[in-house]
């Protein structure tokens, strides 16, 4: 660790999307001038390029949540939502999301947000999204299109579940984006967007596989999250996104070739002393100084299940534009909380043993009934599946009032000194 | 003797609720040599289960009768009480007499519970059950399919054929039911003196265990025996209760409810039962009309989309039909589907100048005296100034 570094270092990847980013807001302010278009969506098995398909922008609330959480503005947004009957025990992103809006809807880069044209109910697994917009349809005059994804309960996505969601797609959701856009769907410029995103994601496996190689070139986590924000929200089919993975997969190829490791906000971590697989969101009202606790003992994320929650790539998933439906369906099926908890364990339990970790790390959200409910048993069945030892801590997404930062970093230190007692003698 | 009659009927009903161990569902598998399959509050269609030869057994968590020791240490501080309870009683073998669960589309934890069942109950059937929230062809012809797959499942688990006359009497005495509670809900709403709430729920809480035309004649009894009742009316507010259809209020709490002056003339608990309000057609093809009724006839509950926003406005028909004077959102802590509903229900209230109050609670809330102040503090409002 490079602790003379006074500033705060960024990969060139980083700076890349940071401008993707700020275009794509500069586009959401002015999208009523330039008449275009504008669909809010989830995250998770989003079908971004069916709506670029329809040259419609899309705004991902959970995002904007986040966002607000890192630039610490989500407390007073949810204690808004608080003060207009929110409960206190609900999801932190709804009441986030609600409470940007009833202060003005300010997006993160200062712009006001548009309305929606569209609310694209597309819930993959989680249930809580379904409230989320049935709340802002309350707020806004436009209509809405529920596109049900069924849950992985048994493990697999089945024909008949394929088909419903396919269904859904061809005869609702496609005759109400030509009926908002005016446009027909062209299914062609449809397959060129499935085609591109399959070209990135092949990039962003290499970059999570990356992590097997000693030192690992990446932290799959707090790197992780920002890898992921391309190809999970408004970019996935476009050649921007492409060229960002590219781009990339370059990068973190350097490192390779030099040894390095992730860069950090305060540098290269070089000295990786443990190896360690993340189950959960992060949280990002602390988001620095949560990781800072990890690089600061040498802690390098090879592998983590939220970089998975809209697509898990790695299992031999590409969008094929040679069947748009069939495969838009499979990939809103596939999404990694749309998984049973058999299928999660299963999946901890191989990137344990594929990315050699020492150990793995809960951070439960209590916002997040999705991720959380399961999560200590899936805790202990990991630690007698795999031999290694496990840590949980609990935090939240976006409230401020639930990251205990003392506590976190005590259970934390004592969860790497069980490492280190663990680690086999030279 | 009628009054002696309620009284037995109603303690019959305590204990099938307090006995966690399902004795009578053991007994009847002995009699009968049957198969017993649980399912989780709301909706799953129990026709279904009745023509393959099993019998449903709604699970409804531990409540106020359980101590918890194991279920704790699967579940964070920060989740609701019902899965907890429900996993204690499973790993202390109390209900190990079922032969499988069902886990209907409720919330993301019980969406979960049912994986933690999977890997918890290796040897037991475990099914979970996604109901459309989608209501075009599309659903329909998904719902269908995933019935006749977890029909063919039942019948393999029973070794009985679910032919559609067996399907079709299934019907027939699930309708038969269905009006029974109808006309029990409706004698409550009218003479709400004559029927306690905690006999309501008593009642409710049987037709979770037992044999469906038992509970049908026991209904029936239980009405007979009131209806000519002389307990007085006394001077309480007529209220509609919602946000209960999972995890249970304890029998304290309900009865705090109405002792604090709130007669309590609609509610939504135990929506396994009430989740549809009319009739299942009888026909040629049995399977179609459990499906369509499913789509046509179901209340708004908010486990359940409805693409117009009927939620709110379905609370509201059911505050002018039962001539309500004030709603009690009562839902339990953590409980995500019923909070993030509430401010809907909450704005389509103010739109209709209809006074509310709200709180939570847990299955083993053990200190209801807020609660009872809560809802008498409403109470008074709506009486002496007509408003909350």
């Amino acid at each position: 660790m490079n602790e003379q570094v006074a500033q705060i270092q960024k990969e060139q990847s980083m700076v890349i999307q940071k401008k993707m980013i700020g275009e794509h807001f500069e586009k959401l302010a002015h999208a009523e001038e330039n008449g275009q278009k504008v669909v809010y969506t989830f995250v998770p098995g989003n079908l971004n390029e069916l709506i670029l398909a329809f040259d419609m922008l899309p705004v991902h609330p959970e995002v904007n949540a986040l966002q607000s959480g890192m630039r610490k503005q989500s407390g007073d947004y949810i204690q808004e939502a608080e003060k207009q009957g929110h409960s206190e025990d609900v999801c932190t992103y709804v009441k986030c999301d609600i409470g940007m809006l009833k202060k003005g809807n300010i997006g993160p880069t200062g712009h006001k947000m548009p309305e929606p044209d569209l609310l694209l109910l597309s819930y993959t697994g989680c249930f809580t999204f379904m409230k989320w917009f049935e709340l802002l349809r309350e707020e806004y005059d436009c209509p809405i299109v529920m596109l049900q994804v069924p849950y992985q309960a048994n493990g697999e996505i089945t024909p008949n579940m394929r088909d419903f969601v396919a269904h859904q797609l061809k005869d609702v959701l496609v005759p109400k984006l030509e009926e908002i856009s005016g446009k027909k769907l062209d299914e062609d410029r449809l397959s060129e967007l499935l085609a591109s995103s399959a070209r990135a994601e092949d990039d962003l496996v290499w970059v999570w596989e990356s992590a097997k190689h000693k030192p690992s070139p990446i932290d799959a986590y707090f790197g992780g999250v920002y890898y992921i924000g391309p190809i999970f929200t408004a970019f996935r089919g476009v050649p921007e996104c492409e060229d960002y993975y590219s781009s990339l997969k370059a990068e973190v190829g350097r490192r390779i070739a030099e040894g390095l490791g992730p860069v950090t906000p305060e540098g290269v971590l070089t000295d990786q002393k443990y190896r360690v697989v993340v189950e959960g969101p992060p949280n990002w009202t602390s988001f620095r100084d949560f990781w800072k606790i990890f690089y600061d003992e040498g802690v390098v994320m090879v592998a983590s299940t939220y970089t998975k929650v809209g697509g898990l790539y790695e299992q031999g998933f590409r969008h094929d534009p040679g069947k748009p439906f069939e495969t838009l369906a499979e990939y809103c099926l596939g999404c990694y909380t749309n998984r049973n908890l058999p299928s999660r364990i299963d999946l901890l339990a191989d990137y344990v043993n594929e990315y050699e970790a020492d150990g793995v790390l809960f951070n439960s959200i209590k916002s997040c009934n999705s991720f959380s409910a399961g999560q200590l048993m899936m805790l202990r069945e990991l630690e007698r599946r795999t031999g290694r030892a496990g840590a949980f801590i609990e935090s939240d997404l976006v409230d401020p009032r639930y990251f205990s930062a003392a506590n976190i970093k005590n259970r934390l230190e004592s969860y790497f000194q069980m490492l280190e007692a663990r680690r086999p003698a030279a | 003797m009628s009054e002696s009659r309620r009284q037995a009927i109603i303690e019959q009903c305590d204990t099938l609720y307090r006995d966690l161990a399902l004795g009578y569902v053991r007994d009847w598998k002995q009699r009968t040599g049957g198969k017993a399959v649980g399912h989780m509050p709301v909706y799953v269609p129990r026709e279904i289960l009745h023509a393959a030869g099993v019998l449903p057994v709604g699970i409804m968590g531990g409540g106020d009768n359980i101590e918890i020791i194991r279920g704790d240490a699967y579940f964070q501080s920060y989740i609701c009480h019902l899965p907890r309870s429900t996993v204690e009683m499973g790993l202390a073998g109390k209900i190990d007499c079922l032969d499988g669960m069902l886990f209907p589309a409720i919330c993301d934890v019980i969406r979960n519970l049912s994986g933690m069942w999977q890997i918890l109950f290796p040897d037991t059937y475990v099914r979970y059950m996604d109901f459309p929230q989608t209501f075009g062809d599309a659903g329909h012809r998904f719902y269908r399919f995933e019935l006749e797959d977890l029909l063919g499942d039942l019948q393999k688990l029973s070794g009985i054929e679910a032919t559609p006359e067996r399907l079709n009497h299934a019907i027939e005495l699930y309708n038969d039911n269905r009006r029974a509670l109808a006309e029990l809900y409706d004698l409550r709403a009218a003479e709400p003196h004559k029927v306690p709430t905690a006999d309501v729920y008593l009642l409710m809480r049987a037709g979770n265990i037992i044999e469906v035309e038992e509970h049908t004649t026991m209904l029936r009894e239980y009405m007979e025996a009131v209806r000519d009742s002389e307990s007085p009316m006394l001077d309480n507010i007529r209220v509609v209760i919602t946000g209960m259809f999972c995890e249970q209020p304890p029998l304290t709490m309900v009865k705090a409810m109405e002792n604090s002056g709130c007669y309590i003339v609609d509610d939504d608990w135990m929506l396994g039962a009430r989740y549809q309000m009319g009739q299942t057609p009888i026909s040629d093809d049995p399977m179609g009309s459990i499906v369509d009724a499913y789509f046509n006839d179901t209340v708004c509950t908010a486990t359940r989309y409805d693409a117009d926003g009927g939620n709110g406005r379905f609370l509201v028909e059911r505050v002018r039909e039962r001539d309500a004077e004030g709603v009690i959102f009562a839902a339990a802590s953590f409980c995500d589907p019923a909070l993030l509903d509430r401010p809907m229900g909450q704005s389509a209230l103010n739109q209709a100048d209809i006074p509310y109050t709200a709180f939570t609670y847990s299955e083993n809330t053990g200190q209801v005296q807020v609660i009872k102040e809560q809802a008498g503090t409403f109470a008074d409002s709506i009486k002496l100034w007509g408003g909350a």
